[in-house]
């Protein structure tokens, strides 16, 4: 075992700021990180064991024990409920005759549940030694199951046709279906790898800014900051190494629009990263790939070889003297959080993923404290377009505070599941109306962190300001109990991904949660939906999105089906929802003529 | 004098220096700002929140917030009050912190504050959890039951060639402190003694060495927390 562990870590030169990569390549290798390798790790590193525990136990897909020769995944979100989890999760335990939670005795199996792995349209899915299993049912557990006993190869154990486009890729060849059902601008077929490349590099650097400047393009992300603005903070940094990172952690329950466009148009995404290189003067791009989307890594780092060969990435790109730039994919090891960009960067260099406080922003220290542009998939793609069909042609699309196209996910109870890319401005009625949506009691924009409406909300428009989403959509059905099949499951879904630092965000959460049983269980009180409106000043203390969000699903229902709460509370109860003592004393006061001193 | 400006705190004017927090100027200053992970002479962690301010109308933590030209801070304020007493109930709850037989008791931040924020008993219902006590290694004891996660010990001590003692295990709810098993085996009393004191509330003790100071002489017996603080200003 040593010698393996030994060469893991001088393959990445013995830098302690690589543990992540380390850490991978042990679970890779021993499916979980045994004692020995910490020892090594502790020595070779000069890191106390401690701090490496800290790090692994962080992250849901590195573990200290075992997780079987087969390792299974199953997704636990929402849209996975929908679609039918609830069958193929009992007919896993009775396949394999073990809990979720538990590796068999005899090592072979491993069953375990994951938060959403980007597959919404496509739901029930699992994850079996990192390939990805859609659309599963009962018969085809049973398939897998039996296929395992009988000791066969991760790819033979379900019969299934290969995704469409790039998904039978030789490096891909996944069942994963791309649905894609409007492409407008970022997905359509008219990019020619190289052609926004060509004209940069007979640009100043300032003019490549400057039209992003002018195609007034947001981060697609959800946050929506300008990405010129970005560009800019960390182009006037003093000289010196800058890096740019593109965000490919999309782990927004919902959303699977960024591994349609890896699978699809890599390059796009490579290319945006080579002209922000130009642009802010950087020769090293990484690539945050999540956990969940390993299945790609090697497409993706073939794709980048090719663009090197073609020497659209590499040293002097295009024969342009001094443009160098250098992409690297960086793994994630599952946790939601990481989304966050400076989280993004901790994990990036090794360690447990909690947000940074900010300022300092990455433009200004960002990764190994030096200037870093964080961007998402789907801006560094915009970025391309925006490029090569001038950004005219971009504000010509969308609203004129939200320029452009989107790419939508969409999930859950609709006819016709799958990417959309949209002009920002369409009404949620007209979005319902495409993807054969109805009787809808709710649409959750956004996913958890977002907003969950109700139908006298649907004439409201997708974009910024109205309503503002990094892509996740999913329709909720009239014939769901909204409280239990989804609130429940996206707050236990935050307190899963909390990283547990800030206090409200840890322990406030939880209080959330537990009020919200109460209430499901029909022993709520009047007071406890005024506290849960309350307490969410205290929720947007929180350092990061996450934790300044993790309330919204609760909250946005309460506020939008005030109703589906109240009908739940107690009533006619003796229970005293408020106790009011100037009301209590009041007789006596008014008997004895005396006045309570009552302390504010 | 070009690196000094003002900003004002509850409406009070305060001389700034360039590059300083808003915890620093208001502490120089005599204007206690509630903290719990913020640490003297280690690098802010902003985690606990209570330390939180309104900057011109946001709110933002005094532990990591630069001063600048003109901020208009409030600090001292029946709303922050309420909120940084909300924060400090939830943390009550979430462990399980008996004060009556915690040794750290008088010595206790979490207790002195929620003394100052004037809690009388947390507005939410506890949650009992089942936590462990660490009493492996032979110098300390770790008390789950009363750790509030600000990680002063993780980032204030280290073995003599800087490496970790302690770190986070888990994430979200599940957080733990850890303790180097190994490392910490060889530390001298005056790392265990460092450690003890850095830890805000009792989940760090000394073996051996329970109740040396009695209570009455405490800390915070005679002197809220704070105080020290705003007695600068009557000076």
């Amino acid at each position: 075992m040593g010698k393996e562990v030994n060469n893991i870590i001088t393959q990445y030169d013995s830098d302690k700021k690589r543990l992540m990569d380390m850490l991978l390549d042990i679970q890779e290798e021993f499916n979980y990180i045994p004692n020995d390798a910490i020892d090594s790790l502790s020595e070779k590193l000069n890191l106390s064991k401690v701090h490496i525990l800290e790090t692994i136990s962080f992250y849901h897909f590195l573990t200290l024990k075992n997780t079987g020769k087969y390792t299974i995944y199953l997704n636990d979100s929402v849209s996975a409920y929908m679609s039918g989890r609830e069958e193929v999760e009992k007919a896993f335990e009775k396949e394999t005759g073990i809990k979720f939670n538990t590796v068999s005795e005899d090592g072979l199996i491993g069953l375990f549940n994951t938060s959403c792995i980007g597959m919404s349209d496509q739901e029930p899915a699992a994850l079996i030694n990192n390939k990805v299993f859609t659309n599963l049912t009962t018969e085809k557990v049973k398939e897998i199951v039996q296929n395992i006993k009988d000791g066969k190869d991760t790819d033979d154990l379900m019969k299934a046709e290969l995704g469409e486009g790039k998904n039978s890729d030789k490096l891909i060849k996944s069942m994963t279906k791309n649905n894609i059902n409007i492409n407008k601008a970022i997905l359509s077929d008219d990019y020619i790898p190289s052609s926004a490349l060509m004209k940069i590099i007979k640009q100043e650097r300032d003019e490549v800014i400057n039209e992003i400047e002018n195609a007034e393009l947001r981060g697609r992300g959800g946050a929506g900051f300008p990405t010129d603005l970005k560009w800019k903070f960390t182009a006037n940094t003093p000289e010196g190494k800058r890096y740019i990172f593109c965000n490919a952690d999309e782990g927004e329950p919902g959303t699977f629009k960024d591994r349609v466009i890896l699978t699809e148009k890599p390059e796009l995404v490579f290319e945006g990263m080579a002209v922000c290189g130009y642009a802010i003067n950087s020769d090293q791009g990484i690539l945050y790939l999540r956990y969940e989307y390993k299945y790609l890594k090697k497409y993706l780092e073939n794709v980048i070889n090719k663009m090197k060969k073609r020497n659209l990435l590499g040293k002097t790109i295009l024969g342009k003297e001094g443009f160098n730039f250098d992409i690297r994919i960086q793994l994630g090891g599952g946790a939601y959080v990481c989304g966050e960009e400076t989280a993004l960067l901790e994990s990036a260099e090794g360690n447990r993923g909690e947000p940074r406080y900010k300022p300092p922003f990455p433009a200004i220290k960002g990764y190994l404290e030096r200037p870093t542009v964080i961007n998402n998939v789907e801006t560094l793609s915009s970025v391309v377009k925006i490029l090569n069909k001038g950004n005219y042609w971009f504000k010509k699309l969308g609203t004129e505070e939200s320029r452009g196209t989107k790419l939508l996910s969409i999930s859950g109870d609709c006819e016709k599941p799958g990417i959309y890319e949209i002009e920002w401005g369409i009404t949620i009625n007209k979005m319902l109306e495409m993807v054969g949506a109805k009787d809808v009691q709710a649409v959750q924009v956004g996913g958890p962190s977002g907003n969950c409406i109700s139908p006298n909300q649907f004439d409201k428009q997708i974009r910024y300001s109205e309503l503002g989403t990094g892509g996740s959509i999913v329709v909720i059905g009239k014939n769901r109990d909204l409280l239990k099949d989804v609130v429940m499951n996206y707050t236990n879904f935050f307190i899963e991904e909390s990283c547990g630092s800030c206090v409200p965000c840890r322990n406030l959460t939880v209080i959330y949660r537990n009020t919200l049983q109460k209430i499901i269980d029909g022993k709520g009180v009047q007071t406890d939906l005024d506290n849960m409106l309350e307490w969410e000043n205290v929720m947007k203390m929180n350092r990061c999105g996450l934790g300044q969000t993790a309330f919204n699903p609760i909250v946005t229902t309460l506020r939008n089906f005030p109703n589906l709460y109240e009908s739940k509370l107690v009533e006619d109860s003796d229970i005293k929802q408020t106790f009011d003592i100037s009301k209590a004393i009041q007789e006596y006061c008014n008997t004895t003529g005396r006045k309570p001193i009552i302390e504010e | 004098m070009k690196d000094k400006f003002k900003i004002t705190i509850d409406g009070v004017e305060l001389t700034a220096n360039q590059g300083e927090t808003i915890l620093k100027v208001a502490s120089d200053n005599g204007i206690y700002i509630p903290v719990l992970c913020a640490y003297e002479g280690l690098k802010p962690q902003a985690s606990c929140r209570v330390c939180s301010v309104k900057v011109n109308g946001r709110t933002m933590t005094a532990c990591t917030t630069t001063a600048s030209p003109g901020m208009k801070i409030e600090n001292d304020t029946p709303e922050i009050n309420e909120l940084r007493k909300i924060i400090v109930e939830t943390m009550f709850v979430a462990g399980n912190h008996f004060c009556p037989t915690c040794e750290k008791s008088g010595d206790c931040e979490l207790q002195a504050l929620a003394y100052r924020l004037k809690m009388d008993v947390p507005r939410f219902p506890y949650s009992f959890s089942n936590k462990e006590i660490d009493a492996s290694n032979p110098k300390l004891m770790i008390d789950h039951n009363r750790c509030i996660k600000c990680k002063r010990c993780a980032r204030g001590i280290k073995t003599e060639d800087g490496k970790d003692l302690f770190a986070f295990k888990n994430r979200g709810d599940r957080i733990l402190i850890s303790i180097d098993k190994e490392l910490a085996k060889n530390i001298s009393d005056k790392k265990a003694q460092e450690a003890m004191d850095i830890c805000p509330v009792g989940a760090i003790l000394r073996k051996e060495r329970g109740f040396i100071n009695p209570i009455g002489t405490r800390k915070y017996d005679n002197n809220p927390i704070g105080n020290n603080i705003e007695k600068l200003k009557e000076i």
